[in-house]
C-alpha cells in the first residue's frame, strides 16, 4: 500500500506540473499581448509597454514561467488586479466555502445513492428500482437552475422552511451554516445522484452474480454479511471512481448554483475573473481548482486501493 | 445400510424459456449418497447435471424452481426449513467446491480471512481462534507454510493453492455433504493429479459424503464409487463406476466413453466417434426418449412414443433404455461406421513449412520462451504440450505474428518471416492462419456468418464479392455446417458450430500453416471428437501442416504426429507421438502422463512431482541448469548444469541429464 501511495504521489506531482504549464500557457502566453488584454484597446501604448514590464513578460517564456511556478510555491500568487489585494487570501476564502458546500453535497449525496443502490440492485427490476432509476432520470434531465428555482420557490418562499440566500451571517452557528447550505447542496444531490446510483447498482449487479458472492451465500453468511463484507468492497470501486471525478467539478463548476444562491464560492470567482480579465486572480482560481480536482482524484484512487488488493500490487482485474 | 445424507426423490427442476412457457432442466430425478459415498454426475454441458447438483443444496439460480419431488438431508426436507435454518446447514454440513477456485474466492480478502469466516459465523470463535483454525485446516489440505499463505490474496495464488484453500474453506467445519461442481476442470493436469490424491486422502480423514459433478469421465473414475449418467435433464444410467464404464447399458453413455480421446491411441490407429445432431433444450423433449434422434439402436417409432422408465440391469445398476441389452460397446456405434476414414499418409521428410530456429520472447526481466527449435512439415501435425504459463500460447502469437519475438528466427516455406504480422506480405499472412481456444470471443458477434467468412475472402484471397459469397458456401459444406447458416449471428449457433466457423475461417486463404490454439478444450467431449475429425479431414484435403497446441495429453496423443514437451518456455522433449508416450521419457512428460486419469482407472500418482504448486514460475527467477530441476524426482548434482539433447533415434530427442538412465532399454547418449 505504501509503495502504491508513493508511487501515486509521485505521479501526482506530474500531474500538476503539467496541469500548471498549461495554465501558464493558456493565461500567459496564448492571449498574446496580456497588457493590452487587461488595460483595453483605448489605453496608450506606453502604459500597455509599462504593464508588460512590470508583469514580466518581455522576458522568455521558460524564464517567466520558472519565476512564476517558483512565486506559485512560496506562496506569492501575485496581486488581484481588479480588487487590488493579493490573490492567494481571496481565492482562500473563496475555495473553503466552495469545499464545505461540496462536503455537504457529498455527505447527503453518498449515503443516499449508494443505499439506493444497493436497495434497487438487491431487488433487480422491483417497484423501487424502477421508481427510483426513472426518477432520477427524470431530475438528471431538469438543469439545476430549474431544479434550483423550484427548490426555492417551494422550500423558500412557499414552505419557508429554509433560507433563500446560502451565505449564513457573521458568527451563525454550525446548525444555521447547514440550515443556509441545504437547499443548494440539495440541488446539487439532484443532479449528481442519478449517476451515482446507476454506478452502485450496475456494481453490485454485478458483484452478487459473481462467482465469490454466491461462495459467500452457500458459506451460511447472514444476508447482511455477505452484502457488506464481500460484495461492496468490490461493487463500490467505480462508484469511488465517478465520485473523484465529480469533486473538481462540485468545487470549480458550479457558478449556476453559486449565482442563483447568492454563494460566494470560487466558481462565481473564476467566472468574475475571467469577464474582468483580471488575469493573476483567474491563474490563481485555476491552480486551486486544478489542484482540487487532482487532490480528489488521488484520493479516489487511495481508497479504491485500500479496497481491492489487485490495485495495489499492480495485477490485472478478472 | 444407514440413512442416506442425500436423498432426492422425483425431483424436476424448472426455468423459465424465453418463450414465457418454464422448461424442466431436471426431470423426475432419484438418488441418494451415503455416509462415505462418492457419487458422480456425469454428462455433457446443459443436461442438468450442475442444476441438479445446487438444487440438492437449495441454491437454485434466479428463476429456478422445485417443480416436484423432494430432497432430504439427513432425514429432513431441506425445502420446508427457514431461510435462517437453511444458512445453518450451508457451510457448516453441506459445502461446496467450485469449478474455478479463482472465481470463487473474493478477489479483495485474504483468503485465511475468508476460510475464518466460517469458524466465526458457524462455530462462533473469536478472529484470533478462527485465524487459528484456519490456519490448520489449510495445513490439513496440505497447503505448504499456511501461515503466510493466509495472509495472502486469491490473485497471489496459483490455480492449485486457490482450489486447495476452496477445499479448506469447504471441509472447515467437517461437513456431511460435499458437492464438488467440476472441481478439477479448471486446472492444469499435473495439479488436477494432486488435488484428486488429496480427495483420495481427506476421504479417509473427513466422514463427507461426495457428489462429484463432472464432464471429464476419468476424473469421475478416480474418485467416485456409483455414477450416474444425465442426459437432457434425465439420469439415463446409473451404477457402480468400474462396472459402468467397463460396459455401459445405455446407448448414450456407450456414445459418451466412445468420444472420449485416450492417451494409449492416436487417430492412426482409429478414428475417434461422435454422437450426431444436439441434444434437446430443456423442456423440449418429446413423449418418448429423449436421446431418440441420436440413438443407433432406436426404433424411431416406438422409442419416440414410449418414455423408458429405469430398466434394473444387475446389482445397483439401471438403464433409461428399452433395448439396453442391445447397447454397442463404446467405439463400435454407428457413428463411428460413419465416419470411417482411411489411415492418414505419415508426412515425407521434405522442406518443413514452418521452421523455428533459436526463437526467444522476454516480456521485461522474464523470459518466458527460450531458444525454441521446431519443424512441421506439409500435411503434419506437431502437437505442443506443457502446464499453463509454459508459454505454449506465446509461442503461437510469435509465429502468428501477434507478438514480435526477442530473437531467433521463423521461416515459412524457408522463407524468413518479419516478426510482427503487419510488415509481412499479404501472402504470408495468408499463409498462416489461428484457431482460438473460445470461438465465442473470437468470433464478431454483430457479423452474420457470411461476413466474417467473406471478408478474409476478399482481403487475403483478394476475390471479388460474388466469388467471396461462393467461397462462403463452399467453406460452410467443408465444416459440415449447413449453408442456412451463412445468415446466422454467432450466438445463434452452439459452441461447436461456432468453432467450425472460426475454423472455416482460418482456411478461407488456403493456408500453409494452421495454429490451433486448444480448439477444442472449450467444447464438450462429443462435440470435440467432431471437431478433431473435421481438423483431420480438412488437413487431409488441404495438406496444410498443423500447430496444435494443447493441455489435454490424450486430445494432443490422438492428433498429433510428432509432439514437442514445453516446460517454463524451454522444449525438454520432441520426436514421434507413440515414441513420446513410450518409455523412456523426460521426467515432465512421464509426470504429465501419469497425471491423466484414465477410463481403466490405471493412472499412477504424478510421482514425479515433488514440487506441487511450483508450476507457477513466471515471475520467478529461472533456476540455473535443467528447468525442472525443482520439480524432477529424479534429479541429480550433474542437473546445476544446463543438460543437452539426447538423440534416442527415429527423430526422438529429450534434454536430460538422467534419462534415459542404465535401466532404460533405449540408452543411445549422443
Amino acid at each position: 500500500m505504501l509503495a502504491y501511495a508513493s508511487r501515486r504521489l509521485a505521479l501526482l506531482t506530474v500531474t500538476l506540473l503539467a496541469a500548471s504549464m498549461l495554465i501558464f500557457l493558456v493565461t500567459s502566453v496564448l492571449p498574446g499581448n496580456v497588457g493590452r488584454i487587461m488595460l483595453g484597446p483605448f489605453a496608450a501604448q506606453d502604459s500597455v509597454d509599462t504593464l508588460n514590464r512590470q508583469l514580466g513578460l518581455d522576458r522568455p517564456v521558460l524564464e517567466r514561467y520558472a519565476v512564476w511556478l517558483a512565486a506559485v510555491v512560496q506562496g506569492d500568487w501575485g496581486r488581484s488586479l481588479h480588487f487590488n489585494a493579493p490573490v492567494l487570501p481571496l481565492v482562500i476564502e473563496r475555495l473553503g466555502r466552495s469545499l464545505l458546500l461540496a462536503a455537504v453535497t457529498l455527505a447527503i449525496l453518498v449515503p443516499s445513492a449508494v443505499a439506493a443502490g444497493i436497495h434497487a440492485a438487491r431487488r433487480e427490476g422491483g417497484v423501487f428500482d424502477r421508481t427510483v432509476s426513472l426518477l432520477g432520470l427524470s431530475v438528471r434531465a431538469l438543469p439545476e437552475f430549474v431544479t434550483g428555482v423550484v427548490l426555492i420557490v417551494v422550500f423558500g418562499i412557499q414552505l419557508g422552511w429554509l433560507p433563500v440566500q446560502a451565505l449564513p451571517p457573521e458568527g451563525a452557528g454550525p446548525v444555521e451554516v447547514l440550515r443556509h447550505l441545504l437547499m443548494p447542496a440539495l440541488c446539487l444531490v439532484l443532479v449528481l445522484f442519478a449517476y451515482v446510483f446507476r454506478m452502485t447498482r450496475a456494481g453490485v449487479i454485478e458483484a452478487l452474480a459473481a462467482d465469490w458472492t454466491r461462495t459467500a451465500r452457500l458459506k451460511g453468511l447472514p444476508p447482511s454479511v455477505v452484502v457488506l463484507r464481500h460484495v461492496l468492497r468490490n461493487a463500490l470501486l467505480p462508484t469511488i471512481a465517478v465520485l473523484g471525478a465529480q469533486i473538481g467539478w462540485l468545487v470549480g463548476g458550479l457558478v449556476v448554483v453559486e449565482t442563483l444562491f447568492r454563494y460566494p464560492g470560487i466558481g462565481t470567482l473564476i467566472q468574475f475573473a475571467a469577464t474582468a480579465k483580471d488575469l493573476p486572480l483567474l491563474v490563481g482560481c485555476a491552480v486551486a481548482v486544478t489542484a482540487v480536482f487532482a487532490l480528489g482524484n488521488l484520493a479516489a484512487d487511495l481508497l479504491a486501493a485500500s479496497l481491492d488488493p489487485r490495485i495495489r500490487h499492480g495485477s490485472p482485474r478478472g | 445400510m444407514s440413512t442416506p445424507v442425500l436423498e432426492l426423490d422425483g425431483v424436476t427442476v424448472s426455468y423459465p424459456r424465453p418463450d414465457g412457457f418454464r422448461g424442466a432442466a431436471v426431470r423426475d430425478v432419484s438418488l441418494a449418497v451415503a455416509p462415505g459415498q462418492a457419487l458422480g454426475l456425469a454428462g455433457e454441458s446443459g443436461c442438468g447435471k450442475s442444476t441438479l447438483a445446487f438444487a440438492a443444496l437449495r441454491h437454485l439460480p434466479r428463476g429456478g424452481r422445485l417443480e416436484a419431488g423432494s430432497v432430504r438431508f439427513l432425514g429432513s426436507d431441506l425445502y420446508a426449513l427457514s431461510r435462517s435454518e437453511l444458512r445453518g446447514l450451508w457451510g457448516r454440513r453441506m459445502a461446496v467446491v467450485y469449478q474455478n477456485p479463482g472465481g470463487a474466492l473474493n478477489p479483495t480478502i485474504p483468503v485465511g480471512e475468508q476460510i475464518a469466516e466460517v469458524y466465526r459465523y458457524h462455530l462462533g470463535l473469536d478472529r484470533a481462534a478462527a485465524r487459528d483454525a484456519a490456519i490448520g485446516m489449510l495445513e490439513r489440505v496440505r497447503m505448504a507454510n499456511p501461515g503466510r499463505v493466509a495472509d495472502l490474496y486469491p490473485h497471489e495464488l496459483s490455480g492449485g493453492m486457490q482450489q486447495r484453500a476452496v477445499i479448506a474453506m469447504a471441509l472447515a467445519t467437517d461437513p456431511e455433504l460435499l458437492v464438488l461442481d467440476e472441481p478439477t476442470t479448471a486446472l492444469d493436469t499435473t495439479v488436477q493429479a494432486e488435488i484428486l490424491d488429496l480427495f483420495a486422502a481427506l476421504r479417509r480423514e473427513f466422514r463427507a459424503a461426495l457428489l462429484l459433478v463432472g464432464h471429464n469421465l476419468g476424473v469421475l473414475r478416480r474418485v467416485c464409487d456409483t455414477l450416474a449418467v444425465m442426459y437432457a435433464g434425465e439420469i439415463v444410467e446409473q451404477g457402480p463406476t468400474a462396472a459402468l464404464l467397463a460396459r455401459p447399458r445405455h446407448p448414450y453413455a456407450s456414445a459418451l466413453l466412445g468420444c472420449v480421446p485416450d492417451a494409449g491411441r492416436g487417430a492412426r490407429e482409429g478414428r475417434l466417434a461422435s454422437i450426431p445432431g444436439l441434444p434437446p433444450s430443456p423442456g423440449t423433449a418429446g413423449p418418448g426418449c429423449s436421446f431418440v434422434r441420436r440413438c443407433p439402436i432406436a426404433r424411431p417409432a416406438f422409442c419416440g412414443a414410449e418414455h423408458p422408465p429405469l430398466y434394473p440391469q444387475g446389482p445397483g445398476r439401471a438403464a433409461r433404455c428399452h433395448f439396453a441389452e442391445e447397447t454397442p460397446e463404446p467405439g463400435t456405434g454407428a457413428a463411428v461406421a460413419a465416419g470411417g476414414s482411411a489411415p492418414v499418409p505419415a508426412p515425407g521428410a521434405e522442406a518443413p513449412v514452418l521452421h523455428v530456429s533459436g526463437l526467444s520472447f522476454a516480456r521485461g526481466p522474464v523470459e518466458i520462451l527460450r531458444d525454441i527449435d521446431l519443424r512441421v512439415a506439409a500435411g503434419e501435425t506437431l502437437g505442443l504440450v506443457g502446464e499453463s504459463g509454459s508459454g505454449k500460447s506465446t509461442l503461437a502469437l510469435l509465429v502468428a505474428g501477434l507478438l514480435a519475438p526477442s530473437g531467433g528466427e521463423i521461416r515459412l516455406d524457408g522463407a524468413a518471416l518479419a516478426g510482427r504480422s503487419r510488415r509481412r506480405s499479404t501472402l504470408q499472412r495468408r499463409a498462416v492462419q489461428m484457431v482460438f481456444q473460445s470461438p465465442d470471443t473470437a468470433l464478431n458477434p454483430r457479423r452474420r456468418v457470411g461476413r466474417i467468412l467473406e471478408r478474409p475472402a476478399r482481403v487475403l484471397a483478394g476475390l471479388g464479392r460474388a466469388a467471396a459469397r461462393e467461397k462462403a458456401r463452399a467453406l460452410l459444406e467443408d465444416v459440415a455446417l449447413p449453408e442456412g447458416l451463412i445468415d446466422s449471428f454467432p450466438v445463434q449457433l452452439s459452441g461447436g458450430q461456432r468453432q467450425r466457423i472460426a475454423i472455416a475461417r482460418a482456411f478461407v486463404g488456403e493456408p500453409r500453416l494452421v495454429l490451433l490454439d486448444e480448439p477444442t478444450s472449450a467444447l464438450d467431449v462429443s462435440v470435440q471428437a467432431a471437431v478433431l475429425n473435421l481438423l483431420r479431414d480438412l488437413q487431409r484435403r488441404s495438406g496444410a501442416a498443423y500447430l496444435f497446441i494443447s493441455h489435454d495429453l490424450a486430445v494432443v496423443r490422438y492428433m498429433a504426429d510428432r509432439i514437442a514437451v514445453l516446460y517454463q518456455g524451454e522444449l525438454v522433449e520432441e520426436g514421434p507421438a507413440e515414441r513420446v508416450f513410450a518409455p523412456p521419457h523426460h521426467p515432465y512428460t512421464e509426470a504429465l502422463i501419469a497425471a491423466v486419469p484414465r477410463l481403466d482407472g490405471t493412472s499412477a500418482a504424478a510421482g514425479a512431482d515433488e514440487g506441487g504448486d511450483a508450476a507457477d514460475g513466471e515471475g520467478q527467477a529461472r533456476a540455473a541448469g535443467c528447468v525442472f530441476r525443482r520439480r524432477c524426482a529424479a534429479a541429480g548434482p550433474r542437473c546445476a548444469e544446463p543438460p543437452p539433447w539426447r538423440d534416442l533415434g527415429g527423430g526422438h530427442r529429450i534434454r536430460c541429464w538422467v534419462r534415459p538412465g542404465a535401466g532404460d532399454a533405449a540408452g543411445r547418449a549422443s
